[in-house]
């Protein structure tokens, strides 16, 4: 197991971030934030309270639940059980552009599924994806419009995203 | 809202749901919070999601029914599952077909999940044991309702955030009502308290074993309960004469305004439906602020959603194992 981000190196990665989505977003533009579930979720949070301190405006947070849209129910691998959980989406998403927060960005199935969502729920503006970590190993076309760090984990690797808020402590380590 | 308290994973295995009785209060509680993903599926723009596609759902239906075909069929189709609607009226049934031979075919054409009533308590076990389909339970005989009965507890739960230490009245036709019987083993099993009310002429024989109190008279418990669920006389059911007068029935356990003023300021008043206005429960109270009726319809299509993607998932997985 290796330490790739403590909490300090995920602070600055999480600043720079907002610093990048603010400087590549026009300012008369609405902005949403939306997080996957469960990680994303805590970031997206995180995220949306840096913008609107720095915007000095509202900038609303979501969170969705991408497990009816994922490509595997009907053929499950493995242990894991899907587990349906709500999502929560307080405002319109039309017109908006909405920043997609997700912990890690490996196959970039959870990404599709994700859009798919998202596009039963509205018509956004722009959808941008920004991410923790970019790891190597895509399967569908798909890219962060920002990584926060990128890494070539191995496949038989486990990148794990642990966060103050669900794990006790912010780390991200590599196993 | 209350703050409702979510249960921890467990691992969901049942490809059919036939019964309530035999689920563990986990397993309930998990259809449950399931329930809550699918809420908001209704109300959004696009009305529907994806884990069912490709995937057929009959409706077999061999007794009326409203409010639960149009639920069940309407939870398939906002899955994105394909419906074949059965009824016993314009079908083979009707030119002397058996159940089994009914099922068999249609599981010929390809279907995935059968959603039986049957007047016969046991056809959707019966049914289980010899198709390969899951099947759901939409009401057998005097047995079970399950979705109904898991539709009530998630219209309690999410207003009171708990069932337990909950006091609640089920009122009128015990003896021929699967809901009593699917909402007992349900809030029984969450943690309430469940006290069955009416004439000793509805009551069914074995009513002591029961894991419940009965009481033949409302005005008895109408001051201490939190919920009160008010069933439906069932003319088509009732032989001889159960009770002298409907007059006399409403007296005694119609739920009244007048009745309604010794009840708890909060009392969740329910009914599955149809309802027979004026009769079991007056117009004012049906419409009241105290009224659930409507929120349980609501409730029932996230339900239903939750019951078809959960007997797929099963299936789906059972399926890979072989």
């Amino acid at each position: 197991m290796k330490v790739i981000l403590d909490s300090k190196q995920i602070k600055r990665v999480l600043k720079d971030l907002t610093d990048e989505i603010i400087s590549d977003i026009p300012r008369n533009l609405d902005i949403a934030v939306i997080g996957i579930r469960s990680r994303g979720e805590i970031l997206a949070q995180r995220l949306s309270r840096q913008l609107s301190n720095k915007l000095d405006k509202d900038v609303p947070c979501g969170t969705l639940d991408i497990t009816l849209y994922r490509d595997d129910l009907n053929s499950p691998q493995g242990s894991t059980q899907p587990q349906v959980r709500t999502t929560e989406i307080g405002f319109d998403i039309n017109e908006k552009i909405i920043i997609l927060v997700d912990d890690v960005l490996y196959t970039g199935r959870s990404t599709r599924a994700a859009m798919d969502a998202l596009i039963d729920l509205g018509r956004p503006r722009a959808v941008r994806l920004a991410v923790l970590i970019d790891r190597s190993g895509r399967e569908f076309p798909i890219q962060a419009d920002h990584a926060g760090y990128k890494t070539d984990a191995e496949p038989g690797n486990l990148v794990q995203v642990n966060l103050v808020e669900s794990d006790g402590k912010d780390e991200v380590v590599i196993d | 809202m209350a703050l409702i308290r979510k249960s921890k994973q467990i691992k969901w295995h049942r490809k059919h749901l036939l019964g309530l009785r035999e689920l563990s209060p986990e397993e309930i509680t998990y259809i449950l919070d399931t329930a809550g993903g699918f809420e908001q599926i209704s109300t959004r723009s696009v009305k529907k999601a994806p884990p069912l596609r490709g995937k057929v759902v009959v409706n077999l239906f061999f007794e009326d029914s409203t409010r639960t075909r149009n639920s069940f069929a309407l939870a398939a189709n906002r899955l994105s599952a394909d419906i074949i609607e059965f009824t016993r009226k314009d079908s083979s049934v009707s030119k002397g077909e058996t159940l089994l031979d009914t099922a068999k075919n249609l599981e010929a054409m390809g279907i995935d999940i059968v959603v039986i009533r049957h007047s016969a308590g046991g056809a959707p076990k019966f049914l289980s044991r010899n198709i390969n389909a899951s099947v759901v339970n939409a009401g057998d005989g005097f047995c079970e309702h399950p979705t109904q009965g898991l539709l009530d507890v998630y219209t309690i739960r999410k207003i009171k955030g708990s069932l337990e230490g909950l006091k609640i009245a089920i009122v009128g036709d015990i003896a021929h009502s699967r809901v009593a019987r699917s909402d007992m083993w349900a809030m029984t099993k969450l943690g309430a308290e469940v006290i069955f009310v009416g004439p000793p002429t509805l009551m069914p024989s074995q009513v002591h074993q029961l894991p419940v109190k009965v009481s033949y008279c409302l005005d008895e418990v109408i001051e201490e309960v939190d919920v009160i669920n008010m069933l439906r006389i069932q003319f088509e059911r009732l032989g001889g004469n159960p009770f002298p007068s409907i007059r006399e029935y409403s007296h005694y356990f119609g739920l009244t305004v007048e009745r309604m003023k010794r009840a708890k300021k909060n009392i969740l008043v329910m009914h599955p439906g149809p309802i027979n206005r004026g009769l079991e429960i007056e117009s004012e109270v049906a419409d009241g602020n105290n009224s659930v009726i409507l929120e349980q319809v609501t409730n029932g299509l996230a339900v239903r959603m939750a019951v078809l993607f959960l007997v797929n998932q099963a299936a789906a997985q059972q399926a890979v194992k072989i």
